[in-house]
């Protein structure tokens, strides 16, 4: 990694902190559809690279990764 | 719009409403006013200017010169006009023997006291007292010389009534010679500023006006500075120093201030090309003839010297800059621009748009990063102070923008106001709302700081919640909680305009104990009966309003507390109504503006998401270029991208992004990674230390444009003289475009917004011949509103329901601990401006030279600082040096400042912690330690060194 990505498993620890406590849907769609409106290709790619090499993260942020999209090639 | 006329004449006393209208004649004339309006008023609106001297539509009248004396049919005597209301049926004549006896007089003993230096006084031909003179038809004073206030000497020696100019403040003089003690400026100050400054001491011949104890000037008083004095006065007794040194001006050309997000309309009265003085419009929407000290007196640095005029280019940033060609550097800089794309993707480059630009500039350098680099790089510094509010509103209400306009505030009950300071930051609306509470209504004030607000004379209610910075969303939350469990919400209102079974599962999270104010009290300090009251209180009003500022959004948790504030406002059912709503106050003219117009990295302008098929094809088909469907980069990550090698270009329009961001070190480190650094600004600010390319800015009085304030006010920015650096901004933008094969034809500002209003609902109806009509209007203008919205939801919720949101307190992971055990926390001071660029290069300094390090007796007791003494504030970010002040205006344990000046560097000790969902940077929360120092630190000593070479300059050729 050239910097410190971690920013990234901690940017989205935080969305987890909001949508863990929402009542309409499942944390972890709220913090990737967050995600996948906020955060350019770039940052997304890296954030799954961090989470497949295993990263330390909330659950639901590991279970985000699973519905954050990466842009057709 | 040029105006060569005198724009609005003085109607004597203010307007009255009333839903009852009385029918007079005045002189013959029939005239219909509202029932209340005085003779005078009801005189002048039948064209009719009757005499006066005390008496100004400005302030409520006095009565006391007796010059606008009238007969009225049935009545006795001859009673003031000003201070007689009108009646049904009332005959009224304004000019008889007996009157014009009277006003003689009066005129004759006005005089007998006044030095006849007319033709050398600065405010010949703009006097009232001359003028009067003339109209009452005075021919000569009988009164031998005797007593005066205005001889400097007599016969016998000094004269011991004469009192000599005060020049103390750098705008104005006071001359006590040329005083009639009408006290219009001792009203104004009260009235229309709320500052109580000025009084009239002594009485009979010994009266005068005062700037408070006998030992204060203007400067030393409680003078804020706001002009409203000034404005009112009929003589040169309070005049602009720039009217004394230049002369009266000759045209009038209509503007919108480029300070704070009040956006208060000024009429620039003109001699040629030069600003005599600016004025508050009486006419302007968002400020109703008041201004500050900023707006009204502050525009010098336009013409300051430090301004660059000529573009600049070097290879590197180590290099000394070069004036070259504007089309060399525009050449230069579309090159690097392209062979960075080259070689590093299309992604590598962006833009940032300043919130102190026009809408038209903003939209265009948005355009640039979407239509000709390709990428939707392009941000705003909204990011690092209002983002939070643009989702935060979006999500509960719909639309990212406040709800009311500033008029609403006469009808509030009880207003709230959260982390914003309106007396320094806002100062206009600061004035307006005093203005309310003297009427009655009450405030509740939630901030770490006691802010001047609570200070108001003559307030009603006033509650301080003097909370620890970071526990907002616990404060507000609990206050829902106290309304829950107190069933003190509006069912009907919730019932009807959000979701019932939405409203139930809200009620249980926030009825969970741990929001009960007994717990809130243990993390935010804020004693719980001071929850409960505050909840009660902004529940029992039959009308709240909400007001907040950056002490809401810059926090880890920003939007969150913008939702658990719309969450107060829909549980008590304050929106939708006149005197209620959800109002963010903005920081800058154009914040919403530059928010609205697309500046944002995932939402094209009016806040549609670049991955919208209908918004982007719409696009696509305007502009002709393929569109990127991905979201760019915000600002923090395009620091965090640079650093990773991958982002390297990069165009900052009128932002100085190394001294308004956190954590300054991290953000040069960025800007020294990058190939191709363009700075456009009227000066070499902090971040052209770091820049390629410097293209030189024009000032708002040398373009054309609007500016959307915070009341979504759409307003019209006009050219009042040439730009001296050649070419107004958007001008500048589209020659860049143009090198980067943009193919743009503007040719003005109007063929922008007819762009803009083609492709935005919001703005589908807004036009230049519409602004130039109605003077401003408010977003959503449309066909379904064709003259603006001042009020939003009113028959429910712009995404249908209101929604409510849990607000869950989630604490910072900025936390105190044994090395860092204060919270730092900034804000804003009221003769300064953001990053002080502007206000700086004006007399502002006179009042505000240095940032200051307000800190408890009790810490700095601890640490051994005295009052004024050099101390170091270090974060596990950086550390940086500024002189302590000693107040309790501060908790114990909390610590604040300004950050205003670049030496200060208050951000080399701000963090990279941001708001969950926007990264809006936690400035208002960082654990610091505070200790004695010697004098700047070692990183203030270098910063200046590097900050000397980089802004060297070759010299040209010719010299």
């Amino acid at each position: 990694m050239h910097y410190d990505t971690m920013k990234l498993i901690r940017m989205a620890g935080q969305m987890a902190d909001f949508f863990r406590n929402q009542p309409d849907r499942p944390a972890a769609e709220a913090v990737a559809e967050h995600i996948n409106s906020n955060w350019a290709p770039q940052m997304r790619s890296d954030f799954l690279d961090l989470i497949a090499s295993g990263a330390e993260a909330d659950p639901i942020v590991r279970d985000a990764a699973a519905f954050v999209q990466l842009p057709a090639a | 719009m040029k105006d060569f006329i005198i724009p609005s004449r003085d109607m004597g006393t203010p307007a009255v409403k009333s839903d009852v209208t009385v029918t007079l004649t005045v002189d013959g004339i029939a005239v219909s006013v509202p029932a209340g309006t005085s003779v005078m008023r009801a005189a002048a609106v039948a064209g009719i200017s009757v005499p006066k001297l005390c008496a100004t539509d400005h302030v409520s009248a006095f009565g006391s010169c007796r010059l606008c004396v009238v007969q009225i049919d049935g009545m006795r005597g001859t009673p003031a006009s000003c201070t007689t209301p009108v009646s049904e049926g009332m005959v009224v004549h304004t000019q008889t023997d007996e009157i014009a006896t009277i006003r003689k007089g009066v005129m004759e003993l006005y005089i007998s006291d006044h030095p006849l230096d007319c033709l050398t006084c600065a405010a010949n031909g703009d006097c009232e007292l001359q003028d009067m003179a003339g109209a009452v038809g005075l021919r000569e004073v009988r009164y031998e010389p005797g007593a005066s206030h205005f001889a400097k000497r007599s016969a016998e020696g000094p004269n011991p009534e004469w009192r000599p100019k005060d020049q103390s403040n750098p705008y104005f003089t006071f001359d006590p010679a040329k005083c009639i003690v009408c006290s219009r400026c001792v009203r104004a100050c009260e009235e229309v500023q709320g500052t109580f400054a000025l009084t009239i001491e002594g009485r009979g011949f010994d009266s005068r006006v005062s700037a408070g104890m006998q030992s204060d000037d203007f400067l030393s008083s409680d003078c804020v500075s706001c002009g409203a004095c000034v404005q009112v006065c009929p003589t040169a007794t309070l005049i602009e120093n720039k009217v004394i040194e230049i002369g009266t001006p000759e045209h009038i050309v209509k503007t919108t201030c480029a300070y704070c997000g009040v956006g208060c309309s000024f009429d620039v009265h003109m001699r040629g090309e030069e600003v005599v003085r600016m004025v508050p419009s009486m006419d302007g929407k968002a400020n109703r003839g008041h201004s500050c000290v900023k707006g009204r007196f502050a525009w010098g640095y336009a013409t300051h010297q430090d301004r660059k005029l000529e573009p600049m280019i070097r290879e590197k940033i180590t290099d000394p800059w070069r004036v070259v060609s504007w089309d060399e550097a525009l050449g230069f800089a579309a090159s690097r621009l392209r062979q960075t794309q080259a070689d590093y993707g299309r992604d590598s480059i962006g833009v940032i748009t300043s919130s102190r630009c026009t809408n038209e500039e903003t939209y265009l350098v948005q355009k640039l990063a979407r239509a000709v680099f390709g990428n939707n790089n392009t941000d705003t510094c909204a990011r690092v102070c209002h983002s939070p509010t643009g989702y935060g509103l979006k999500t509960a209400f719909g639309t990212s923008a406040g709800t009311h306009d500033f008029d609403s505030v006469e009808e509030t009950d009880l207003a709230l106001v959260i982390g914003a300071n309106p007396t320094d930051g806002h100062p206009v609306f600061g004035s307006r709302l005093r203005k309310r509470l003297r009427q009655g209504a009450s405030l509740i004030v939630i901030d770490p700081r006691e802010i001047d607000l609570l200070k108001t004379p003559h307030m009603g209610l006033g509650l301080h919640l003097p909370l620890r910075p970071g526990t907002n969303v616990a404060v507000v939350t609990s206050m829902a909680h106290v309304i829950v469990a107190e069933k003190l919400y509006d069912e009907a209102f919730i019932r009807e305009k959000c979701d019932w079974d939405e409203f139930l599962t809200y009620a249980e999270f926030v009825l969970d104990p741990k929001h009960a104010p007994e717990e809130v009290e243990k993390l935010s300090k804020v004693p719980a009966d001071l929850i409960r009251n505050a909840a009660r209180a902004y529940a029992a009003a039959p009308r709240a309003s909400i007001y907040y500022g950056l002490g809401v959004t810059e926090h880890s948790q920003g939007s969150t507390t913008v939702m658990a504030i719309a969450n107060l406002s829909m549980l008590c059912g304050n929106i939708g109504v006149p005197g209620t709503g959800v109002n963010p106050l903005r920081g800058q003219n154009n914040v919403q503006g530059s928010c609205d117009m697309g500046s944002f990295p995932h939402e094209y302008p009016g806040y549609r998401h670049v991955s919208d098929t209908e918004t982007r094809e719409l696009y696509q088909r305007v502009w002709g270029v393929e569109l990127s469907p991905e979201p760019g980069l915000r600002i923090p990550n395009m620091f965090d991208e640079a650093l990773a090698g991958r982002f390297r270009g990069l165009y900052c329009q009128g932002e100085d992004i190394v001294q308004s961001d956190p954590d300054t070190r991290h953000v040069t480190s960025a800007l020294s990674a990058m190939d191709i650094v363009i700075v456009h600004d009227l000066f070499l600010n902090e971040t052209s230390n770091y820049a390629h390319v410097f293209l030189p800015g024009s000032s708002f009085l040398e373009k054309d444009g609007t500016f959307t304030n915070a009341e979504r006010r759409v307003n019209l920015v006009n050219r009042a003289m040439t730009p001296k650096n050649g070419y107004e901004d958007w001008e500048i933008t589209q020659m860049l475009a143009n090198r980067l094969g943009g193919h743009w034809a503007y040719t003005h500002p109007r063929e922008i917004m007819a762009e803009i209003a083609l492709t935005t609902p919001s703005f589908a109806g807004v036009t230049y011949d519409l602004l130039e009509r109605e003077g401003s209007v408010q977003w959503p203008c449309n066909e379904a509103a064709p003259l603006g919205t001042p009020l939003m939801h009113i028959d429910g919720f712009v995404r249908g329901k209101g929604k409510f949101m849990h607000t869950e307190y989630v604490a910072t992971e900025e936390r105190t601990g044994a090395r860092f055990p204060l919270l730092l926390t900034t804000g804003r001071i009221l003769s300064q401006y953001n990053v002080g660029a502007q206000t700086r290069r004006t007399d502002n300094v006179a009042w505000h030279p240095e940032d200051i390090l307000e800190i408890h007796p009790s810490d700095a007791e601890n640490r051994g600082v005295r009052e004024g003494d050099w101390v170091r504030v270090a974060s596990r970010a950086g550390e940086t040096t500024l002189r302590a002040h000693i107040t309790e205006r501060v908790a114990p344990g909390v610590v604040y400042t300004t950050f205003h000046h670049p030496t200060t560097q208050a951000n080399v000790v701000t963090t990279d912690n941001s708001d969950w969902a926007t990264n809006c940077p936690e400035f208002k929360v960082t654990a610091v330690q505070v200790s004695p120092s010697n004098g700047p630190s070692d990183w203030q000593s270098e910063y200046q060194t590097h900050s000397d070479l980089s802004r060297r300059i070759l010299p040209t050729a010719a010299e």
